[in-house]
């Protein structure tokens, strides 16, 4: 785990790393690849443009006469390994130096379109904040829409219970009326039937001999009017 | 501006001995006086959009400038002379 050191004062100077500043364009002067620039700015007061020449000359005819610089198979070596060096630098160094710029190019280059595009994406960002943001000034008309689905559902279910009451009155009713009529034909049925049967029953024997005498008497005269028809 | 905060090439000569005054030697003082050179040598020679050969090439004569006083004891065997 690890631990917030809390004596540790955060950010309190101002920040100074970033941006990085940009690398100089170009290193220090310096002359024959060697000897940097200064040195010859720093004797140019005293003995002019040739002063430090001279002063490499004789040193260099110093160690040679002294043999504090002993001359042997690796000066051979060093001449020629120094020529060759030379001549490959003067000849490739610029090809080279294309080449390498070319790199550092591209790598600014996929550099900047990172941060391109990381800006393009920020500001399309902003804009559809924007954008949400209009869209949210027009929630009136939402509550408004939505007030008014409210208020339908309202109507609605209100309407339907009120059915739903008429209703319940009405089969109230209609069974009260189907009771009334029910018990009046049951009534009616019962005189029918009484009148009938009180009737049937006053019927004697004696006159039921006689109807059915009159009966046949009245059927042999249409059966002799038929007869006489035909 | 004060004496030992000024790079060395812009201190006189006549106030080199102030100034080795005001040097720290102990080693973590020699630590950081290097660490210091060699972060200018860079940022002057190496750290460039378009540095040469002079970068390389001033560390590789250091070199064997180096190596050649290191061994003079040995070389001093090959001489062609025996009197200078």
């Amino acid at each position: 785990a690890r631990v917030l050191h809390a004596t540790r004062a955060l950010h309190t100077t101002q920040q100074r790393l970033a941006p990085v500043p940009p690398l100089p364009e170009k290193g220090g002067e310096v002359r024959h690849g060697l000897i940097p620039e200064e040195f010859f700015q720093f004797l140019y007061p005293k003995t002019g443009v040739t002063g430090p020449y001279m002063l490499g000359t004789g040193l260099l005819l110093y160690f040679l006469s002294k043999e504090i610089y002993v001359i042997n198979h690796e000066t051979a070596a060093a001449a020629c390994i120094l020529t060759v060096i030379v001549y490959g630098i003067k000849k490739f160094g610029a090809d080279v130096a294309a080449f390498a710029d070319k790199l550092n190019e591209e790598k600014m280059a996929t550099a900047l379109a990172v941060k391109n595009e990381a800006i393009e994406m920020l500001q399309t960002a902003i804009e559809e904040e924007k954008k949400e943001q209009w869209r949210a000034e027009g929630r009136n008309y939402l509550f408004d829409a939505k007030r008014n689905n409210i208020a339908m559902l309202l109507e609605t279910n209100y309407r339907e219970r009120l059915l739903t009451v008429y209703n319940e009155v009405k089969k109230r009713l209609d069974y009260q009326v189907a009771m009334q009529s029910l018990k009046r034909q049951k009534e009616q049925d019962h005189m029918i039937q009484w009148v009938e049967k009180s009737v049937v029953q006053s019927i004697t024997p004696q006159q039921q001999k006689e109807s059915i005498a009159k009966c046949i008497l009245d059927l042999k005269a249409l059966s002799k009017s038929a007869h006489a028809a035909v | 501006g004060p004496l030992s905060q000024r790079p060395l090439l812009d201190v006189r000569l006549g106030e080199l001995h102030a100034w080795i005054s005001t040097c720290t030697f102990s080693p973590r003082g020699l630590l950081g006086a290097a660490q210091r050179a060699w972060s200018s040598y860079c940022a002057k020679y190496i750290h460039v959009k378009q540095g040469g050969p002079a970068g390389i090439s001033m560390l590789l004569a250091g070199y064997c400038l180096l190596s050649y006083s290191w061994n003079y004891q040995h070389l001093k065997r090959h001489r062609w002379r025996k009197y200078h």
